[in-house]
C-alpha cells in the first residue's frame, strides 16, 4: 500500500480546502452577479436535479423559450436559475439568494412545498414571486401580498376536472360504482389527494370512494399499493402522479392483471409526459387526466408550438413548458408597463396585469386580491395513439373519449 | 385477501434477495477493509444503466447483461482500489467518508450529464409477464431477478469458504497482520474486495433495471436500504446480509399492506432501532460486533 505521510492528504489541508469550498459557494464569482444595464434581472427557481428534476427542466425549457422569443423581439431579459434539488425547505434559500443578487421579480418554484418557501423570501423583501407551477391551495392562502400564482389550485383544477369527468356518458361497460384514489404524500399529493375526496363528495360524483392509499414520494415499487387497490375491486382508479409513479404504477397494473374501467388522474402531472408515453407505449393509452394545458386553436399558441418544434423536435410542449413560458410573458408584460425594474413597481404592474392573448388554455391573465389567477381552464386529456388529446369539453375536443378502457391482454 | 398477502410476501421475499445481493458487496467490503462505502449505491445505480444500455442499444437480455454488468464492475471496483481506493485504507475515516462521498457524488453527476434525469425503463415482453402458479401470479422479471441473485450469493459464499483465494479473503478480514505475515498480497487482496463488492452491487442493478426506472437520484435509497440490511443482519456475515434482505423486503410489504404504504420506510428504521437496543451485533453478527 501506498500510503506514506508524503502522499497523505493532512488534516490542515482537508481544512483548508473545506475553507476554500465554503468561499467559493458563499461568494460568486462578480460576474455572474452582475445584471445588464435596461434589463430586468429575473430569478427562476426549479428543481433542477433529484426526484422531480424531470418536469423541472421541462418547465426551464419553456421559460428558456420564451427568453429567447421576447429576446428577439427586443426586451432584454438577466436570467438566473437555481436548482432547488427538488428539496422543498430550498426555496427559501434560492430565493434569498437571488433576491441578494439583485432579482426584481422571482419565477418558481414548480413544487408548491418549495414555492411556499420562497415566497416567505420574497415576502420579506418585498420582490415578487410569479408561480410558474404550484398547486396546492395555502400558497394563495396565507396572505402573502408578493405572490402572481398563474397556475390553478389543486382545488380549482380537480373541481373543474371532475365535473368533466362527472359528465361523461355512461354505458357500454363504463358504469364505475366504487373508486380508489392513490396518491404521492408530499405537499401536491397530500392537498391533492384531499381535494378529491372533498370535490368528490360535494359534487355527488355518484362513485365512492373505497379507499385512499398514499405513497412515499421516493418510492421505487408500488407493486403492494397496487395490490391494495386491486383488493378493492374498485372499479375506477385515481392516482395522483408524477410522472414516475404513473408508469410505476400502470406496469403494476399489467403484471397484476387488474383492469378497472378507467384510470383518472384529477390535477395529476405526468401521464401527458413524453416520458409517460414512450416508457409504457401501447399501454399508456386510454389514461385520463384533467391538468391545465394549452390551446391549439390560439394563433399565439401555434406560434409557440411551432419555434417548440423547431428548437425541442423530440420533445413534448406540455402543461410544465407551457407555464414556464407564460411565467415569462407575465414577468415581461410586467415590465413593459412599469417602465422600471424596480421590485415596486414590478409588483404594482403585476396587480393590474390583463393578458388576454396567451398559450394556455382559459380566459385572460389576470390576478385577483390573493395573487390568482382564477381564468385558468382545465379540460380533460386522453391518452391516443401514444399522445395526450383534449377529450372535454366539447367546444375544445380533439377527439372522442374511449371508455371503458381497453384491457391490458387485448392492446 | 389471501392472494393479496401471499402476493405481497412472496414480492417481499423476491426484491428482498436482490436487496441481500446489494447488502452483501457493502458487508464485504466493510468486513474486509473496515471501509464504509457511500458510493454503494451509486455502484447499484451503474449497474442498473449498464443493464438499461445492453437492453437499448444493443438488444441484450437480462441473462447476458448482468454477467456483463458483473464483469465490468468487477474490473471498475478492482482498477479503482489499485488506482486510488488503497491509498485511503490506513487513512482516519473522516478522509475516507469525504472519498467515497465524493465518488458517489461525481457518479451521480455523470450520470445526469450522461443519461439527464428522465426515468429509463426496460419494457419489453419480459417485463409484463408472469408467472401463475396454483391461482396466484407472480412477476417473472421478479422472479428471475430473485433466482439470479440468490445464485450468485450462494456461488460467492462457497467461493469464499472453499478457495483459496476466498479463504486469503476471509483471513485478510480476521486478522490483517496475520495475513501479511503468511504472504497474503492485501493489495490484491483489498482490490479483490472491492472488485467483488461493486460486482454483487453492479449485478444486483442490471437485474432490477427491468423492475424500477433508472435515473440518477436512485442511489442514496440503496446505500440506506443496504446499511439497515447489513446492521440488522449482522455486521461482516454473509448469511447474515441474506436474512436481513429477506426480513426488510417482507417486512416493509407487510407494513405497507397491514398500516399504510408510506410507513415502509418508518418500518425500516423501527426494525433496525430495535435490533440496535437488543442484539447490536445483528441478528447473526458476531458477539460484540455492535460495539
Amino acid at each position: 500500500m501506498t500510503n506514506s505521510k508524503e502522499n497523505a492528504l493532512s488534516r490542515r489541508q482537508v481544512v483548508k480546502a473545506g475553507a476554500a469550498g465554503v468561499a467559493l459557494a458563499a461568494f460568486p464569482a462578480p460576474a455572474v452577479l452582475r445584471a445588464q444595464t435596461g434589463a430586468l434581472k429575473v430569478g427562476v427557481i426549479l428543481p433542477l436535479s433529484g426526484v422531480i428534476s424531470f418536469p423541472g427542466i421541462a418547465t426551464r425549457r419553456g421559460t428558456e423559450l420564451a427568453v429567447k422569443m421576447f429576446g428577439e423581439s427586443g426586451t432584454k431579459l438577466d436570467v438566473s436559475y437555481i436548482d432547488t434539488e427538488s428539496k422543498p425547505e430550498n426555496g427559501r434559500i434560492a430565493a434569498e439568494r437571488l433576491i441578494r443578487d439583485g432579482a426584481s421579480v422571482l419565477i418558481g418554484a414548480w413544487d408548491s412545498g418549495a414555492t411556499i418557501s420562497a415566497a416567505q423570501a420574497a415576502e420579506a423583501a418585498k420582490v415578487p414571486l410569479i408561480v410558474n407551477v404550484g398547486s396546492a391551495p395555502q400558497i394563495t392562502e396565507q396572505g402573502f401580498t408578493q405572490v402572481f400564482r398563474n397556475f390553478p389550485s389543486s382545488v380549482d383544477i380537480v373541481t373543474r376536472g371532475v365535473q368533466l369527468f362527472k359528465d361523461l356518458p355512461r354505458g357500454g361497460g363504463f358504469e364505475p360504482k366504487t373508486a380508489v384514489v392513490m396518491h404521492v404524500n408530499d405537499t401536491f399529493g397530500q392537498a391533492t389527494g384531499g381535494a378529491v375526496r372533498k370535490v368528490w363528495e360535494a359534487m355527488g360524483v355518484g362513485i365512492k370512494i373505497v379507499e385512499t392509499i398514499s405513497y412515499d414520494l421516493r418510492a421505487r415499487d408500488l407493486s403492494v399499493e397496487v395490490a391494495k387497490a386491486k383488493a378493492t375491486g374498485a372499479d375506477l382508479v385515481c392516482p395522483v402522479t408524477r410522472v414516475n409513479d404513473a408508469i410505476l404504477i400502470v406496469r403494476e397494473m399489467i403484471k397484476q392483471d387488474y383492469n378497472p374501467m378507467a384510470i383518472y388522474g384529477p390535477s395529476s402531472p405526468g401521464p401527458y409526459e413524453k416520458a409517460f408515453t414512450d416508457a409504457l407505449g401501447k399501454f399508456a393509452d386510454d389514461y385520463l387526466t384533467s391538468v391545465p394545458w394549452y390551446d391549439p386553436s390560439k394563433e399565439i399558441t401555434k406560434g409557440v408550438l411551432a419555434r417548440w418544434a423547431k428548437d425541442f423536435p423530440n420533445l413534448r410542449f406540455e402543461l410544465n413548458s407551457g407555464f414556464g413560458w407564460e411565467s415569462i410573458q407575465i414577468a415581461v408584460d410586467a415590465f413593459k408597463r412599469a417602465g422600471s425594474s424596480k421590485p415596486a413597481d414590478m409588483h404594482a404592474a403585476l396587480k393590474a396585469t390583463n393578458i388576454s392573448d396567451h398559450p394556455m388554455y382559459g380566459g385572460a391573465i389576470t390576478f385577483d386580491a390573493k395573487g390568482q389567477n382564477v381564468n385558468i381552464g382545465v379540460p380533460l386529456l386522453q391518452n391516443q395513439a401514444g399522445e395526450p388529446r383534449v377529450v372535454a369539453p366539447t367546444a375544445a375536443a380533439q377527439a372522442k373519449v374511449r371508455l371503458p378502457m381497453r384491457k391490458w391482454s387485448t392492446r | 385477501m389471501f392472494e393479496l398477502y401471499v402476493g405481497v410476501i412472496a414480492n417481499g421475499l423476491m426484491i428482498g434477495a436482490v436487496y441481500a445481493l446489494i447488502a452483501t458487496g457493502l458487508n464485504l467490503i466493510f468486513g474486509v477493509m473496515r471501509i464504509v462505502n457511500f458510493a454503494h449505491g451509486e455502484i447499484v445505480v451503474i449497474g442498473m444503466y449498464a443493464g438499461y444500455s445492453c437492453w437499448f442499444w444493443l438488444g441484450l437480455p437480462l441473462a447476458v447483461s448482468a454477467p456483463l454488468a458483473m464483469l465490468f464492475m468487477f474490473a471498475a471496483g478492482y482498477g479503482f482500489q489499485r488506482a486510488l481506493g488503497n491509498d485511503f485504507v490506513d487513512r482516519p475515516q473522516h478522509v475516507q467518508f469525504v472519498l467515497y462521498i465524493s465518488l458517489a457524488l461525481i457518479i451521480t453527476g455523470l450520470h445526469a450529464i450522461i443519461f439527464g434525469p428522465d426515468p429509463r425503463g426496460i419494457q419489453s415482453a419480459a417485463s409484463f409477464s408472469v408467472y401463475r402458479f396454483a391461482g396466484l401470479r407472480f412477476d417473472a422479471a421478479r422472479l428471475h431477478a430473485a433466482l439470479a441473485a440468490v445464485a450468485i450469493l450462494c456461488a460467492l459464499w462457497l467461493w469464499l469458504r472453499y478457495s483459496l483465494t476466498g479463504k486469503s479473503l476471509k483471513a485478510a478480514a480476521q486478522n490483517l497482520t496475520g495475513g501479511q505475515a503468511i504472504g497474503i498480497n492485501i493489495n490484491h487482496v483489498f482490490a479483490l474486495t472491492m472488485g467483488i463488492g461493486a460486482a454483487c452491487a453492479g449485478a444486483a442493478g442490471a437485474l432490477i433495471a427491468p423492475l424500477f426506472d433508472t435515473h440518477p437520484y436512485l442511489a442514496g435509497e440503496f446505500t440506506l436500504t443496504a446499511f439497515i440490511i447489513v446492521i440488522v443482519g449482522g455486521l461482516a456475515s454473509l448469511p447474515g446480509a441474506l436474512l436481513g434482505g429477506l426480513l426488510i423486503g417482507v417486512s416493509e410489504a407487510l407494513a405497507a399492506v397491514l398500516i399504510t404504504p408510506s410507513a415502509k420506510s418508518l418500518f425500516s428504521y423501527g426494525l433496525l432501532i430495535a435490533i440496535l437496543l437488543l442484539r447490536p451485533g445483528g441478528l447473526l453478527g458476531q458477539k460484540g460486533a455492535g460495539n
